[in-house]
Parts: structure tokens; sequence; C-alpha cells
């Protein structure tokens, strides 16, 4: 099963291991503390100091390092909760059916409607910026697009005979739901898990790149763009190393995922060569 | 005795009005869940009460939040959008400039992009699974996993900072002419471009192959089309209706996207106007600001219903 993993995977596997682990190991291998100020501003490449310094004098390559730590954290939280939230909820909209199902259907509809940054920015106006109100309305944003995937897979479960039989002999919903219907319907929700992974990503890197994520003194890539990106005028690329490892975290969860959707869907039979 | 399409059209723009004034209750209601009031969030929690009691009055606070809904919707749609608490300015006139400068971007950008994700799409069916395909499929999957900055600043750092070709910030005014203006707007129209141009085609190109697979396309083979013509003459009109639809809800992305892109190149339009006042917590004006690209966001998704049904005859004939 595991003997034919294409080149891209791997590549894929390993460098998601290796921000994993910077992002967990972050207080031990950071050269200096996170809002140290240890030099000039904007230093380039050194022995020293291996990515240069900021905008305050700050060690980089640590501030990359924690700031790995915050971004995948936040990201990762606020997957787990739109996954969870959209999943029951989607589970739960496709057994019970009837007027359940059309209201939160159509309230998905209307969220799904206005563009999703749009709606986090009008709800972070007045909302405090903080870790948990950022990890709250991205999980709960996200998860209408969970809620429709979960959804629609639950439907084709939920008329399966071993579903009607469990319902036959008297099992409660919260059975249906995670006995029957859940085991099931994991192998596409797995895959769709990486894509909204780096979906947080994003659009974490693009609220904190606003002003509007994480604070600083709290390092996160997308705010350390927005910290050194009056550098670029002057030719001081600090602001592009932050931007570039977003799109390599982002493009080495896509290569995984994209991986796993080709083998779940090969198992059913299909989409062989896409 | 009304033709069945001009019915299904009317339909489909009401059950837009409707979702329009749905979208409208929900950004109103987004800016009232926080636990304090409007007026303690815009002036912190050090501020006297009288103060607090002063906004309270002039944001007329006092009142029930669906009185203060309707006296809200009532104004938008007599043209009132209110004024800024920030600076006390009619949002209305400020929006109009800028909403103008932000379709003037995602114009050109479309413009671009369109034509080109499409010719892409044709060519990676065409050469589908040898290099021209895959080199297309791998520059897409990287450009879809890029944040919009990254592109913009790498611009900006060898294009405009190395060589010196166009300016870092693209600033428009009225003045200008269409020339300087497009010269302006050259790079963040590129960013754009890049970032929705991956989708669209990837799009575009599984939409022809869900045709390709048909009997026609056979038979057309059999009689020895060259592939090019199969694909124009066969595949591509059969494609047309789920291409508009790429097209448009693409199209509707880069409404959105263009916050970003604003940001990075400081170019005076929507997008920036909202940010800055979401930092500022200016709530009339980002509410404001939201309705609109609500609105603009939700007509292109009927533009794209629309444009379905117009395409594909199957789809005017309900079940």
């Amino acid at each position: 099963m595991f003997t034919r993993i294409p080149i891209s995977a791997i590549i894929g596997l390993f460098l998601t291991g290796g921000f994993l682990f910077v992002a967990i190991s972050a207080p031990l291998i950071a050269p200096y503390g996170m809002a140290e100020i240890v030099g000039d501003v904007w230093e380039p490449f050194s022995g020293e100091f291996w990515l240069g310094t900021d905008s305050l004098g700050r060690d980089l390559l640590s501030r990359m390092i924690f700031g790995a730590r915050t971004t995948i954290f936040i990201a990762a939280a606020a997957t787990a909760l739109s996954f969870t939230m959209g999943a029951i909820l989607g589970f739960t909209a496709a057994v019970t059916g009837g007027w359940v199902d059309q209201l939160m259907s159509r309230g998905v509809d209307l969220l799904m409607s206005i563009p999703t940054l749009i709606f986090a920015l009008v709800v972070l106006s007045v909302l405090p910026v903080t870790l948990l109100t950022l990890i709250v309305v991205m999980g709960v944003l996200d998860s209408t697009r969970v809620y429709r995937l979960s959804r629609a897979v639950a439907v084709d479960i939920n008329v399966m005979d071993y579903v009607e039989a469990a319902r036959l002999r008297g099992e409660k919903l919260g059975w249906i739901i995670f006995r029957e219907i859940l085991p099931n319907a994991l192998s596409p929700l797995v895959a769709e898990l990486g894509l909204r992974f780096i979906f947080a990503v994003l659009f974490l890197s693009a609220l904190s790149f606003l002003g509007l994520g994480v604070q600083p003194p709290e390092a996160d890539w997308g705010g350390m763009v927005k910290e050194n990106k009056d550098g670029i005028i002057f030719g001081i690329p600090a602001a592009l190393i932050p931007a570039f490892a977003i799109s390599a975290l982002a493009i080495s969860v896509n290569l995984v995922a994209d991986w796993i959707l080709n083998r779940t869907s090969d198992l059913k039979g299909g989409r062989g060569d896409g | 005795m009304v033709h069945p399409i001009v019915k299904l059209v009317v339909q489909r723009i009401a059950l837009g009005l409707l979702l329009l004034l749905a979208a409208s209750v929900l950004i109103f209601a987004g800016t009232q869940i926080l636990p304090g009031d409007v007026a303690q969030s815009i002036l912190g929690q050090s501020a006297t009460p009288e103060a607090l009691a002063n906004l309270r009055s002039e944001l007329r606070l006092n009142d029930p939040a669906y009185i203060r809904y309707f006296r809200w919707f009532g104004g938008i749609l007599q043209g009132d959008l209110g004024t800024a608490l920030s600076n006390g300015k009619d949002i209305s006139e400020a929006l109009g400039q800028r909403l103008g400068n932000t379709l003037f971007l995602a114009f050109w950008a479309a413009l671009l992009s369109v034509p080109l994700a499409v010719t892409l799409g044709l060519v990676a069916v065409r050469y589908k699974n040898r290099w021209p395909d895959k080199l297309i499929s791998g520059v897409t999957l990287a450009s879809i996993s890029l944040p919009e900055f990254f592109i913009g600043y790498l611009l900006i750092y060898f294009v405009s900072v190395k060589l010196g070709w166009f300016t870092s910030v693209s600033t428009v005014y009225d003045g200008m002419s269409i020339l300087e203006k497009l010269n302006a707007i050259a790079l963040p129209v590129a960013v754009l471009t890049l970032v929705v141009l991956a989708h669209m085609m990837r799009m575009t190109r599984a939409a022809i192959l869900n045709v390709m697979q048909s009997a026609y396309i056979e038979t057309a083979e059999l009689k020895g089309l060259t592939p090019f013509d199969v694909i124009r003459k066969h595949a591509f009109r059969n494609a047309i209706a789920p291409i508009v639809n790429v097209v448009m809800l693409n199209l509707a992305y880069l409404v959105v996207g263009v916050v970003v892109v604003e940001v990075i190149f400081v170019y005076p339009g929507m997008g920036q106007y909202l940010v800055d006042h979401v930092a500022k917590r200016d709530v009339p004006v980002v509410q404001a600001s939201g309705l609109i690209f609500a609105a603009v966001y939700i007509s292109l998704n009927i533009v794209a219903d629309i444009a379905s049904i117009l395409s594909n005859p199957r789809l005017r004939h309900p079940k």
C-alpha cells in the first residue's frame, strides 16, 4: 500500500514534517528570543544573523521559527474547529432531513453569499482581536465549506442498508452519526482536511498582513510581511522570507493532500488519471 | 404567456435580491455580536461614562437593534450610506470614487486573465498528460498556494526596484490620462491576473475534459478531424456553459482578492478603504463597504447563473 509513494508526495511529507518539527521545538532551536532586539535595523544575511534582522533589529530567523509556531497553531486550531462543527452539523442535517436540514443549509448558503474575507473584516471591526476570536471567526466561517461537503457525502451514505438497519434497531442520532456515517465518510473528509488547512494558513496570513490578525510583538508570518514590507522599496528582501515560508508550507501540504485525494479516489475505482 | 427563459431569469434575479437583503441583515448583525456595544469598542475600556453616553446618543445606540437596522437600510435605499465616525465625511461620496477605481483595476485584470485562462486551458486539454499539460498543472498547483502578497512583493522587488520598470506605489487620480493610469496599475493587474488565472485555467481544463468523454467527440475523432478542430468545433461549444460559470465565479473572487492587492500597492480603492476603517473601528464605513462588496459578489454570481441558463438549453427546462 505504501510501496508507490510519488516523489512529489515524499517532498511534501518531508517539508510538512520539517515545518511541524520547527513549530513544536521553536524555543529550543531559535538562536535568539522572539522579541529580543539584537542588532541594527535590517542587517543583511551574516554568520551571526542567518536571515538578517527585521525592521526593529530583531533576529529574523528566530522570529521565523516562533512565527511558524503561531501560524501553524492558529491555522490548525481553526481547521479543527471548522471540521468538528462542519462535519457534525452536516451529518446531522443529512440524517435528520426536513426543516432542520433546510434551516441549516439555507443559513450556510447565506453565510457563503458574503465573501469570507469581507465578512471576517466586518466582524473583526467590532471584536477585540485575540487568539481566541481569530480561531473562532476563522473556524466558523470555514465550517460552511466542510458542512457542504460532509452533508453531500452523508446524504449518500444515509440511504445505505446498514444505516437503515441501525435506525430500525432503534439507535440514537449520535450512534448513527459517529458509528455508522463518520467511519464511511472519513476518506473524502481527510483529503479535504489538507486543503482547509492551507486555506486557514493563507487566510490567517492575509488577516495578519492587513494588520487585523495576530498582533505585535507576537510573531506570525503574515504579520512579519507587514512589519518588513517598507524595506522592499529600498531593496531589502526581508518581507519576502516569511511570504516565501507561507508559500512553501502551503505547497508542501498541497502535495500531500493531492496524493491522498488521488489515493482515496483510486480506492473507489475512479479518477485514475484525472 | 411569458417565455420560460424570461421567467427563469426573473426568478434568479428575485432570488438574488432576496439573498442580498438577507446578507445586509447578516452584515448588520455581524457588527452587533460583541459583548459590550459599538461605542465601548470604539472608545476602549478606559472611556469615561460621559464620552460613552455621548457616542451612544450620536450613533443612536439607545434604540433597539431592528429599528437601527431599518434606519440604516432605509438610508441605503435612498443612496445615503451615512457618515464616517473617524472624520465625519459623507461615506457615499468617498465610496463612489473608490468603487470606480476598484472596478477599473478588476476590469483590466479580467480582460487579461479570461482569454489567457481559456486558451491555456484548451492547450492543456490538447496536450493532456504530456509536458505542456504537466507544466501548466504544476504551475497552477503552485500559484494556488501562493498568497497574493508574496507574488505582489516579488514583483515589486524584482520588476520595480531591481529593474525600475514600474512604480511600486499605484497612485491614480482624476487628472491622469488613461495611459498613465494603465502604467500605474500594471503591477497590481499582473498580480490579480496570476492569482485568478490558475484557478480559472484548472476549471476550464476540467470542464472541457468532461465534455471530451462524450460519444460525439469520439465520432468527431473517428471521422478524422484534427485534435484542435475537435476541441474548437465540438468540445468548446458544449463546454461554454461551465466555462462561463467558472469565469464569473473567478471574477467574483477577483473583486475580493482586490482587497489585499490594493493594500500591497497602496491603491486608492474600496479594499484599502475598508481595511483602513476596520483598523479604526469605524463601523458605519465597514458596514457600507462590506455591503457593497457583498452586492458585487452576489450580482456576479447571479450573472453566472443566468449566463449558464442562457448558454445551456438543457437548464431551461427545470425538472
